[in-house]
C-alpha cells in the first residue's frame, strides 16, 4: 500500500502526461505481482466494491480526536480524507518517543530511531482490495481503523482515496494502460485490444509484457479494433493528391465509436458500444443496443437525431457522460448511429481491404439490417478540388440539407485504403470548415502548470458590450493553446509589463480601449451558458492570431457572438 | 508583557525581537521577521548577530553583545539566560527569570534533530512562550531524511530534468543540504545566488556542506540531472527558465497539506520544517512543567484550546509583524527575489 501511496501522492502533484507515465511505469517496473496488477485496476476504474460513505469516515475520526480540533483542522485543510489522514491519531506511543526528539543532536540518533509507523506491518495493496471485496458492511469501520492505524499520512490519504472512490488525481484509464505497455514497449493499443479479456491483478498481462508468458487472447466476443484517424489537410497538400482517387463524406460533430456485436460461446448476442480510445462507453448508450443486432463492427459516429435531423454537438453533450441514463433523456436526445465503415461482417475481418470494397460491404449491411437508429454516412460527388472546396463551403447546398450546421467539414478517404490503426500517412484526410473568429481583449492571465509555470500562459478573454457604466468588457472564454512558443514569449512579456493587479496566481492585465492586447480568436462553436456572465460560451477556442496593430475599442461585441449563437440554435433547434 | 513593538520586559528594560526600533533589543535568532535593523542595543548570540550584519550592514544597531547559550546576564531587575532553540544557526530561546518566576520566550524552534545548529534544549519555567505556526493537529513532519529520499529517487527517475527546491535562504536551505550529504549525496548543490553569503557563513562556522557551486553562469544543458537550491520566490519565476524541464520541489511544513503546495505549482512537496510540528509544540509543553502557555504567530486557537483541556493555563498573544519565513510575501522587498 505505502509504494502505490506514494505513486498516487506523486502523479497528483505531476501535471506533464510524460512524466505521469514514467511514473506509472517505473512503479510497474519496481513492484512485483499482484500488488502493481490491482494498482492497474486501481488507476483504470477497473476495481468495484460497495464504497465506504463520508459519514462513515467521520465517525470514526470523531471517535478518536478531540472535535474542535478537528473542526480547526477541517476547515484549515478543506477536504475530509486529507484532514483524517494526516491527523489519525497514532495508536501507541513507544516509551521514548512520548516527548519526540530530545534528541542530543543529529549526528548520534543512529538509522531512524523515530520511525513512527506503528507496529504491524502496514497492509499490502491486494490485501486491502481483497478484504474489501469480501467485507460486510458491519465490519467495515474495525477493518478501515485497523488498516489507518498501520498506515502513515500518505498511506491513509490514499486508503481513504481508494475506499470512498474518489481518486481525482488526473490519470485516465487509457494513460495507465499505455504505462503498462511501456514495459514491454507495446503500443497501448495492443493493450486495449486484449483489456476485455483481462481481470485484475492481470499476471497474464504482466508476464506478458515483461517477455516471461504467452500474450493473453482476448476471448471477447465484441472485441474492440483500434480506430483509424485522419490527417488535417492543409493547402499545400491537394498539389500530391489525385481527386479519383478519394471518396469524400461529411464529417459529422457528433462522437466517433466503434458499435461492435458478436456471440459469445453459448450464442448470445453481445452489443457494445466503444470511444475511439477504445473505452467501454455502452452503459450511456441502452437505447441503441437493440439496434445493433447483426453481428459486425461498425466505425461511425454518435449524433442526436430529432425528427430526422441532425442536432449540434451541443445538443449531443447532454447525453455525454452520464452515469444515469433516464427514459426522459433518452426520449429527448433520442441517439443515432451514422456508419462511416465496416471493419468486420459477421466473423469476417474486413480491415485488409480497400475502402471502396469495404464501403460496398457496409450499404449492404446497413441496408440488411434496416433500422431508423442506424444510417449510411452519404458521399459527396466531385469531379475535382474545386467542387469539393465549393461543397465544404456549402453543405447545405451540396447534400447536407438542413443538418448543414452539424457538419464540421469533410472527410477524404482513399479508394484504396485498408483500415489501418493509428494515423496513417496519406489515407485519411480531414477538411474542417473554417472556425468563428473574433477579435477579442486580453483581460486576464494565468500562471500554466509543468514546463509553463514560469509563463502567463492561460488567457481570459472579452468582448464590447453596453453596461450600466457605458461599454465595458465582459469576459467571453478562456483559452491556452493556439500560440507558437515565440508568441508565448511575447504576451507573457505583455502581461509582466502591463499588470494592474495580482490575485494568487492570476494577474489583471490592462484593457482600456486604447490599451491592450487584442487576441485573434478561433473558436468551432458557441453554446448558451447561464454560468457565463456573457452568457455564452465557446467550443474549442484557441489563440489564432496577436492583433499587436489594433487597438482594443476596435475588438468585437458581444452582438457579434448573439448572433452567431442564434444562427446555430435556429439551425439546431427543433424545439 | 506583550507591546506594540512586540513583547516587552518592563523590569529588564527591553523588548524581545521587537517589531518596531527600540532602544533594548534581545533577539531570539536572525530570521528578519524577528531580527529588524534600528535598535539602539542589540543582545544576541554571535551567529545572530553576524547574520543582521550580513543582511543590514555593519551599522544595524548602535551596539551589541553577544552571548553564549548558558550564559547568564543581569538586565535591569531580571537576569536573561540563552538556550538553544534548535530552529537555526544561532536561535536561542530567552529565559528571563525575576526573583522566583522564570518565563521562557522560546523564539522559533523545533524540536527534530538537526546538523546544521545546536539541539534544542527544554528549560524548565513556569511561564512558556510558544509559537504555533504548525499549530494544528494535522501537521506531523516524520522524518526529514524520508523527504530527502523521496527527492533524491525523483533525480535518480528523471536525469535529464533539473531538481529546484525552494527552501528559505536561512537555515532551511543549509538543512537540505546537510540531509542530502547524510543520504550519500555527493554531487555538487547548485546554488541561486541570493543564498550563497549566509551558506558560506554557515560553512564559516564549521558546518560541512560539501561542493557548492552557483548556477549563475552554469549551461543550461549541464544542470540536467542536478540539485539546485532557490528562494521559494524564485522557484516559479522566469529564473526557472535557465533549467532544462524542471522538477519545482519546496521543503517546508507547508507542504503536508495538499491544497498548499497545489497553490504554489510545487510538484514535489519535501515535508521539511524548521518549526516543531504538533506533536513537538505539545510535548514541549508538556516537557517544561509551565503552568501558563502564552502562544503566539500562528495557529494559536488550536494550542491555546489544547492546554486548556490539559489543565494549563493559556491565552494566545495577538502579536502583529511575525510571519513565516517560507511565506515569502512577508519578506522585505529584495530578500529574495534577486538572482
Amino acid at each position: 500500500m505505502n509504494r502505490f501511496a506514494e505513486l498516487l501522492d506523486r502523479l497528483a502533484y505531476e501535471p506533464g502526461r510524460n512524466n505521469k507515465l514514467r511514473l506509472i511505469t517505473n512503479y510497474f517496473r519496481a513492484v512485483e505481482d499482484p500488488d502493481r496488477g490491482y494498482a492497474l485496476a486501481a488507476l483504470t476504474g477497473a476495481l468495484s466494491f460497495k464504497h465506504a460513505k463520508p459519514g462513515l469516515i467521520r465517525d470514526l475520526i470523531a471517535a478518536r480526536t478531540d472535535p474542535v480540533l478537528f473542526a480547526l483542522s477541517y476547515d484549515y485543510v478543506g477536504d475530509l480524507s486529507e484532514t483524517v489522514a494526516l491527523m489519525w491519531p497514532k495508536r501507541e506511543v513507544n516509551q521514548n518517543e512520548s516527548f519526540p526528539g530530545y534528541h542530543t543532536g543529529g549526528t548520534d540518533d543512529g538509522p531512524q530511531t523515530h520511525n513512527l509507523h506503528n507496529n504491524p506491518p502496514p497492509p499490502t495493496l491486494t490485501e486491502v482490495v481483497t478484504t474489501l471485496r469480501t467485507l460486510g458492511k458491519t465490519e467495515l469501520p474495525k477493518q478501515l481503523a485497523r488498516w489507518l492505524d498501520e498506515l502513515d499520512e500518505t498511506g491513509r490519504w490514499a486508503l481513504l482515496k481508494l475506499v470512498t472512490g474518489a481518486m481525482r488525481i488526473g490519470i485516465s484509464a487509457r494513460l495507465a494502460k499505455t504505462a503498462a505497455g511501456a514495459l514491454g514497449d507495446k503500443d497501448p493499443h495492443e493493450i486495449e485490444l486484449l483489456w476485455p479479456g483481462l481481470a485484475p491483478p492481470y499476471l497474464d498481462l504482466f508476464a506478458w509484457l515483461e517477455g516471461h508468458g504467452e500474450k493473453p487472447v482476448n476471448r471477447d466476443p465484441a472485441p474492440f479494433r483500434p480506430v483509424m484517424l485522419a490527417h488535417a489537410i492543409e493547402d499545400t497538400d491537394f498539389t500530391g493528391l489525385d481527386a479519383s482517387d478519394y471518396i469524400a463524406e461529411w464529417k459529422w460533430d457528433g462522437i466517433r465509436v466503434q458499435a461492435v456485436s458478436g456471440r459469445d460461446e453459448r450464442g448470445n448476442m453481445q452489443m457494445r458500444l466503444y470511444s475511439r480510445s477504445g473505452e467501454d462507453i455502452t452503459k450511456s448508450f441502452p437505447d441503441l443496443l437493440p439496434s445493433l443486432r447483426l453481428a459486425g463492427t461498425i466505425d461511425g459516429e454518435l449524433l442526436v437525431l430529432r425528427d430526422g435531423r441532425v442536432q449540434t454537438f451541443n445538443v449531443l453533450q447532454q447525453r455525454l457522460n452520464r452515469k444515469l441514463v433516464s427514459p426522459k433523456l433518452m426520449k429527448d436526445y433520442p441517439i443515432h448511429l451514422r456508419a462511416y465503415d465496416l471493419l468486420a461482417d459477421n466473423e469476417s475481418d474486413l480491415r485488409e481491404l480497400p475502402f471502396a470494397e469495404r464501403r460496398a460491404r457496409l450499404e449492404t449491411f446497413v441496408k440488411k439490417l434496416d433500422d431508423a437508429r442506424i444510417d449510411l454516412s452519404s458521399t459527396i460527388p466531385f469531379d475535382n478540388w474545386d467542387a469539393l472546396k465549393a461543397a465544404r463551403a456549402d453543405p447545405a447546398g451540396a447534400g447536407a440539407g438542413e443538418d448543414a450546421e452539424a457538419v464540421e467539414g469533410v472527410m477524404l478517404k482513399r479508394r484504396d485504403a485498408p483500415y489501418l490503426p493509428g494515423r496513417p500517412k496519406g489515407q485519411w484526410w480531414k477538411w474542417k470548415r473554417d472556425p468563428h473568429v473574433i477579435d477579442a481583449v486580453l483581460m486576464y492571465a494565468q500562471r500554466g502548470h509543468g514546463k509553463r509555470s514560469s509563463y502567463y500562459s492561460d488567457y481570459t478573454f472579452g468582448v464590447w458590450t453596453s453596461g450600466e457604466d457605458g461599454e465595458q468588457l465582459v469576459p467571453v472564454g478562456k483559452a491556452y493553446f493556439g500560440f507558437t512558443d515565440e508568441e508565448l514569449v511575447q504576451i507573457d512579456r505583455f502581461v509582466r509589463r502591463n499588470t494592474t493587479e495580482k490575485f494568487g496566481p492570476v494577474r489583471h492585465v490592462v484593457h482600456e480601449p486604447n490599451q491592450g492586447l487584442v487576441l485573434e480568436v478561433a473558436f468551432e462553436g458557441l453554446a448558451r451558458s447561464p454560468r457565463h456572465k456573457s452568457g455564452v460560451a465557446m467550443r474549442f477556442p484557441r489563440i489564432n492570431r496577436l492583433r499587436w496593430d489594433k487597438p482594443p475599442r476596435e475588438a468585437d461585441r458581444l452582438e457579434t457572438l448573439r448572433q452567431i449563437l442564434k444562427t446555430e440554435s435556429t439551425a439546431a433547434g427543433s424545439h | 508583557m506583550p507591546a506594540p513593538a512586540g513583547l516587552c520586559c518592563k523590569p529588564g528594560g527591553f523588548h524581545i525581537d521587537p517589531v518596531r526600533p527600540v532602544e533594548r533589543a534581545v533577539i531570539t535568532h536572525g530570521h528578519s521577521d524577528h531580527a529588524r535593523p534600528g535598535h539602539g542595543a542589540v543582545l544576541a548570540t554571535q551567529e545572530t548577530l553576524d547574520m543582521m550584519r550580513l543582511r543590514y550592514g555593519d551599522n544595524f544597531a548602535a551596539a551589541t553583545q553577544a552571548i553564549r547559550y548558558g550564559e547568564e546576564i543581569r538586565l535591569g531587575d531580571v537576569t536573561v539566560k540563552f538556550h538553544p532553540a534548535g530552529h537555526v544557526l544561532g536561535s536561542a530561546q530567552i529565559a528571563v527569570s525575576c526573583k522566583d518566576t522564570c518565563i521562557v520566550a522560546s523564539g522559533d524552534y523545533k524540536d527534530a534533530p538537526d546538523p546544521t545548529c545546536a539541539p534544542f534544549e527544554v528549560v524548565s519555567c513556569d511561564v512558556f512562550i510558544t509559537e504555533a505556526t504548525f499549530g494544528l493537529p494535522v501537521f506531523r513532519h516524520g522524518d526529514a531524511a524520508d523527504e530527502v529520499n523521496k527527492l533524491l529517487a525523483s533525480v535518480a527517475l528523471f536525469p535529464e530534468r533539473a531538481h529546484l527546491v525552494g527552501a528559505y535562504s536561512l537555515g532551511k536551505a543549509q538543512r537540505v543540504i546537510a540531509l542530502l550529504r547524510a543520504a550519500g549525496y555527493d554531487a555538487p548543490v547548485y546554488l541561486h545566488g541570493a543564498m550563497e553569503k549566509i551558506t558560506r557563513y554557515y560553512e564559516s562556522r564549521g558546518v560541512a556542506l560539501g561542493d557548492l557551486r552557483p548556477v549563475k553562469g552554469m549551461k543550461k544543458a549541464d544542470l540536467a540531472g542536478t540539485i539546485t537550491l532557490a528562494p521559494p520566490t524564485a522557484i516559479s519565476d522566469i529564473w526557472t527558465r535557465r533549467f532544462p524541464d524542471p522538477v519545482t520541489a519546496f521543503a517546508s511544513g507547508w507542504m503536508r497539506v495538499r491544497a498548499r503546495a497545489r497553490q504554489r505549482g510545487v510538484e514535489l512537496p519535501l515535508v521539511i520544517s524548521d518549526h516543531a510540528d504538533w506533536d513537538g509544540l505539545t510535548a514541549t509543553i508538556g516537557a517544561t512543567g509551565a503552568g501558563e502557555v502564552w502562544v503566539t504567530h500562528g495557529q494559536e486557537d488550536a494550542l491555546v484550546h489544547w492546554c486548556k483541556t490539559r489543565g494549563l493555563s493559556a491565552r494566545p498573544l495577538d502579536l502583529v509583524g511575525y510571519g513565516d519565513e517560507d511565506d515569502s510575501e512577508t519578506l522585505p522587498a529584495g530578500e529574495d527575489t534577486e538572482a
